[in-house]
């Protein structure tokens, strides 16, 4: 070996360390938020986290214990709502992306819901505000069930979509060759193939809306009493902390502390059981 | 004491466009007339016209793109799925035009029955794999009639023995051979009077491979088999009827001793011969 061309080696090797060590680097500064986050989150959430928090409803503000049970059922009454909208919704589109890729419809549509999945979410909420607030002239759960619907259908439509690409297309044919109709062997074979994947995807869609506050501000706004009624303004856990954080009272805080604790936890059960069932499931197709 | 005479097969003999003609009447099941099959612009099949019978296995054999799996999958219009593809002339199944307009393809694929080149088994369990067809064309009434039916058909593929006791298993933990009898216990379950067959042990090993043989000699007593093998042993070995594909055209079609021993085209001895393909 030359001198030349050991000393480029060593330059090579220099240039590679280099950039090895700033990808290291941006991963750390990537995680630095979520770290500080999570830390400030358990700090504060654990010493304010206990049942109470559940199982009662808000104390007269000023008044110290208490818990925000109607935020919690809230949020659940929310979230369901906005899936029973999203869901179907969102599959069949997936399956019409997939089923007629490349036709013009198809192509608008994922066009339509990548957009759409981009709208801020307070747009959103400012939309459902106008289809079902105002002309009711009051708040309800079912508007904001609407606005979070709104935000589920592009991500569960978009997933669905994909997983169902994924379906190989042989299984479509074997269906197909048994006399199978074109809707039957999509229903029957490839949607229940991808049903693993879909259901992650709604999982996550569900973790990413359960955390939403402003499309709720006016559509399901707040309420401080317990309520289950559709037609009825609704608590709802970010709302609720959302209010808590805003306000003077100290108790109030540990509160929106703990609940904040409570969501960052749901949203990380959500992913990890995505990652279970995918880990599952691929390891089941070999 | 009788005398029992060996059944004797229809010979077809091959003219100048190599359109076999029977020299025995019997019936023909499968009549394809000057057929073309077009991918977009390309011609893919030129000018395809043969015979299948009932009852015999028929090999399709050629080299790889020579559009034998093209002309297999016409026959259960498998091709209507691709964009772009174009059939011109006839195939008359008993006399019956399939691709004459208002045939019910969904109808045409419950009588054409099809196992593919690489097991497609549902990611359901054995049993409801059997039962999918059953099931899409309502083919039992009651729970024991399709338990019936889902047994008898793997016996038929002669897998019942190996999954007996395993039915609610998923069909994916079965082998490679087992999957792929499991697709023909499938096709079989809706009793279809023709069974095609796209490579059905090209990705199989020599063991599996042989079981299917067995099985496609065993089914041709109840269906009119249609087989594509790359493997000139095999066809060989199974069928009745050999039809020598080349660039798209039917280049010799007779019977398989005769193909094997006395090709009458130049082109098939050499094909046959290992000088090319």
């Amino acid at each position: 070996m030359t001198r030349d061309t050991l000393r480029r080696d060593t330059l090579r090797r220099g240039i590679s360390a280099v950039f090895v060590a700033a990808c290291g680097a941006s991963v750390l500064i990537a995680l630095v938020p979520l770290a500080f986050i999570l830390f400030y989150v358990i700090r504060e959430g654990v010493q304010a986290l206990n049942l109470e928090l559940f199982t009662h409803m808000p104390k007269p503000a000023g008044e110290a214990g208490g818990g925000m049970r109607n935020a919690f059922v809230g949020t659940l009454i929310l979230t369901g709502l906005g899936s029973l909208f999203a869901v179907p919704i969102g599959v069949l589109s997936g399956v019409y992306m997939s089923e007629y890729r490349g036709t013009r419809l198809a192509i608008a549509v994922r066009f339509a819901a990548d957009t759409l999945n981009g709208v801020p979410s307070i747009v959103i909420g400012i939309f459902a505000y106008g289809i079902a607030v105002l002309p009711f002239r009051h708040f309800s759960a079912l508007a904001g069930g609407i606005a979070l619907g709104i935000m589920m259908i592009p991500i569960v439509a978009r997933t669905t979509e994909e997983l169902l690409l994924l379906v190989p297309g042989a299984m479509r044919e074997g269906a197909l060759a048994l006399g199978a109709t074109r809707a039957r062997a999509v229903f029957s074979v490839i949607v229940p193939a991808a049903l693993p994947g879909i259901v992650t995807g709604v999982v996550l869609a569900l973790a990413r809306i359960a955390g939403e506050t402003a499309p709720l501000l006016f559509t399901s706004f707040n309420n401080q009493f317990f309520s289950t009624n559709l037609g009825q303004p609704i608590a709802s856990t970010t709302v609720q902390i959302w209010t808590y954080a805003m306000s003077a009272f100290e108790d109030w805080h540990r509160q929106a502390w703990a609940a904040s604790l409570v969501l960052v936890m749901f949203v990380f059960v959500c992913s990890l059981a995505a990652r279970f069932v995918t880990a599952r499931v691929q390891r089941l197709r070999g | 004491m009788p005398v029992v005479k060996p059944p004797t097969p229809p010979v077809p003999t091959v003219t100048r466009q190599q359109r076999p003609v029977e020299t025995t009447p019997g019936p023909v099941k499968i009549d394809v007339q000057a057929m073309n099959f077009y991918y977009g612009a390309k011609r893919a099949l030129e000018d395809i016209s043969l015979h299948i019978y009932p009852n015999v296995v028929t090999a399709f054999i050629g080299p790889s793109g020579c559009g034998k799996s093209t002309f297999i999958r016409t026959l259960n219009r498998m091709n209507d799925v691709i964009p772009g593809t174009r059939v011109e002339g006839k195939v008359l199944i008993e006399n019956a035009d399939i691709y004459a307009s208002g045939v019910d393809v969904v109808k045409l694929r419950r009588r054409v029955g099809m196992v593919f080149q690489k097991s497609n088994p549902f990611p359901k369990s054995i049993f409801e794999n059997v039962a999918y067809g059953l099931r899409i064309n309502r083919m039992a009434t009651t729970r024991s009639e399709l338990a019936g039916r889902v047994e008898e058909s793997l016996k038929q593929a002669a897998l019942w023995t190996e999954v007996k006791d395993r039915l609610q298993e998923s069909a994916l933990s079965l082998s490679g051979g087992q999957q792929q009898r499991l697709c023909i216990a499938r096709a079989l379950a809706i009793e279809p009077d023709i069974l095609l067959m796209d490579e059905p042990a090209s990705a199989l090993d020599p063991i599996a491979t042989q079981r299917i043989e067995e099985l496609v000699y065993h089914l041709k007593k109840l269906y009119t088999v249609v087989i594509v093998t790359h493997n000139m042993q095999q066809a060989a070995r199974v069928s009745d009827f050999t039809a020598f594909f080349w660039l798209g055209r039917l280049v010799e079609y007779d019977r398989t001793d005769k193909i094997f021993t006395a090709p009458s085209e130049k082109l098939t001895e050499d094909y046959i011969t290992g000088r090319f393909g």
